[in-house]
């Protein structure tokens, strides 16, 4: 199901003209406070009519101002999940959880996870009987997705959901953002402007500037960590530490790291500059991790990234010449030259 | 004993003020939810006018107000006129018509008290309901109508209180006609004109304080009570 924009509009001397295909996953919409992000989203959601232009989600569209379709909030099934929650404080939060489920039903729009899966899937089970006023701002938030979930919809809006939150809260709602695109395979449309956020969740980044489209690709391209280089992120746990160092559950085995790191799950960032391959076993190398891996490719839309399997994970690494790429499926030896960076 | 403290003509006045102040309100309660949300939230050529029109009774001498009124809804009148011969409705020296004076002039002040509220509500909660299926009039009655609640109620109460002093409108548009069209207002104006009818004036000034009273502390515990309710 893909989503494609393309519209115009004038705020004053601020005009949006943007235009961009999206494929299925997470479209991240990226840019400084003030590129029109918000705007376009309220296109989508039909909560602003463009002056011109045209929006479609899969076959179905929403807005068409050539041929006079412009289908009224209520009628586009785009769930939006607003910076502040929006729950209706008059309401309970199960009252708030089933509100769109109704209007979905009699739009023909049934099946899918109920309230109980809902309530499981964001961890909000216990909060049902709550009035709004009473949740903190991640659980209003997890309420605030639920309903719109619950409502059906073909299209996910999520505008800066975790900017209201501080950084133990957008822990909290981050993996079940994961676990949303993972499991239930809706389109989302993502507003952010934190490339970590982004880098976690999205599959395609449109970035937005002064309302223009600006540039359009994969994580790894459009948005380079602060260092400029891509890299992967790995989920570790510590197995035990000794001496200083500290050993690491990997998806590719053992890791070691100067330690003290904290128990319990923690996550690592291996940049594609600190990884050196080797063709033979390395021999005589001081170095404290060597990966086992397997060649994959260069990345299509950079022939100096390779991509690697080792173990149960992946690894970009950066080429010093890009002619020098082993052949697909070679096995290889990954050095990693620095220390995987623990983010979190 | 009560019963002898006033006359039954008196009781007459305090019932049918009672009657006349309750259909003025009920009557009017719909509509003044209609212009409060039109004035709030719709944007339409003509809306100033409207505004005006709403704060009229308000500025304008009362007498002048029911002079109007004669003008258009007594039976010569053009809405008059065609209300008695279509639904044989006379409106003219009738309680009937004494409601209505009554709701005219307690309008603006309803229509302020239920657009206060509606403009405090969030139309982001209003735009949250939309993109969850809801047209518009079911938003309305789902997300607005539930948060307005304590206005409309204060709105409800203030019109009744209004109603209750209701005086020059009503005494112009359908007279003072003991047990017909004479409201407690009218009564105690009556009694004034007679020599030495002080102190049943005075007997009829409590009532009337004491109702206005009840009802303004009715206005302000429910108020109070459904926005405690609504607000969770």
């Amino acid at each position: 199901m893909s989503l494609s924009v393309r519209l115009t509009h004038g705020l004053g001397a601020f005009v949006l003209d943007a235009a961009f295909d999206a494929p299925d996953g997470v479209t991240a919409l990226h840019g400084p406070s003030g590129a029109g992000k918000t705007t376009l989203v309220n296109a989508v959601a039909g909560l602003l009519r463009p002056d011109a232009g045209r929006i479609a989600v899969g076959g179905t569209i929403l807005l068409d101002r050539q041929r006079r379709i412009d289908l009224p909030p209520h009628r586009r099934g785009v769930g939006y999940v607003f910076q502040d929650a929006r729950l209706f404080p008059h309401l309970s939060v199960r009252q708030n959880l089933l509100f769109g489920r109704w209007f979905a039903a009699r739009g023909g729009r049934t099946g899918g996870p109920d309230l109980p899966a809902i309530a499981e899937l964001l961890g909000i089970g216990g909060l049902l009987h709550r009035r709004p006023a009473a949740l903190s701002g991640g659980e209003a938030q997890r309420v605030a997705l639920g309903r719109a979930l619950l409502a059906r919809p073909r299209l996910l809006l999520l505008d800066e959901p975790l900017a209201a939150l501080d950084d133990a809260r957008k822990a909290e709602i981050l993996p079940y953002l994961e676990r949303l695109r993972d499991i239930e395979g809706l389109p989302i449309l993502y507003v952010s402007h934190s490339a970590p956020e982004i880098r976690r969740m999205a599959t395609t980044v449109i970035r937005l500037e002064r309302g223009r489209v600006t540039g359009q690709g994969t994580p790894a391209r459009m948005l380079p960590d602060p260092a400029g280089t891509p890299g992967v992120e790995w989920g570790v746990s510590l197995r035990h530490s000794r001496d200083g160092i500290a050993v690491l559950d990997s998806p590719a085995g053992p890791l070691r790291i100067a330690g003290p790191v904290g128990r319990g799950p923690l996550r690592l960032r291996i940049r594609a500059d600190q990884v050196l391959i080797a063709r033979q076993p390395p021999q005589g190398v001081l170095a404290r991790n060597i990966l086992e891996a397997r060649v994959i490719g260069a990345l299509p839309d950079d022939a100096g990234l390779l991509r690697l399997q080792a173990g149960g994970g992946m690894l970009l690494a950066r080429l010093p010449d890009p002619g020098d790429a082993p052949l697909e499926g070679a096995q290889v030896h990954a050095i990693l030259t620095a220390e995987p960076e623990v983010i979190g | 004993m009560l019963p002898d403290w006033l006359s039954p003509g008196e009781w007459q006045a305090v019932a049918l003020s009672l009657q006349v102040s309750f259909w003025a309100m009920l009557c009017s309660l719909p509509l003044g939810i209609l212009v409060a949300h039109a004035l709030a939230r719709w944007r339409f050529p003509g809306r100033q006018v409207l505004n005006m029109l709403v704060h009229l009774p308000l500025i304008l001498p009362p007498v002048v107000t029911g002079y109007l009124l004669l003008l258009t809804f007594g039976r010569r009148g053009a809405v008059g006129q065609w209300l008695d011969q279509w639904f044989g409705i006379v409106l003219a020296f009738r309680w009937t018509g004494a409601a209505l004076a009554a709701a005219v002039m307690a309008f603006p002040l309803m229509v302020r008290a239920i657009r206060l509220s509606i403009e405090a509500v969030d139309p982001r909660l209003e735009q949250a309901a939309a993109t969850l299926g809801a047209p518009r009039p079911l938003v309305f009655l789902t997300v607005t109508l539930p948060l307005i609640l304590p206005g409309i109620l204060a709105g409800a109460i203030l019109a009744f209180a209004k109603a209750m002093g209701e005086f020059g409108a009503t005494i112009t548009f359908v007279s003072n006609i003991p047990g017909q069209t004479q409201t407690l207002p009218s009564a105690i104006y009556s009694q004034l004109q007679v020599p030495g009818g002080e102190a049943q004036a005075g007997r009829l000034v409590l009532v009337a304080i004491a109702v206005s009273m009840g009802a303004l502390l009715a206005s302000e515990w429910v108020s109070r009570a459904v926005a405690r309710r609504v607000a969770g």
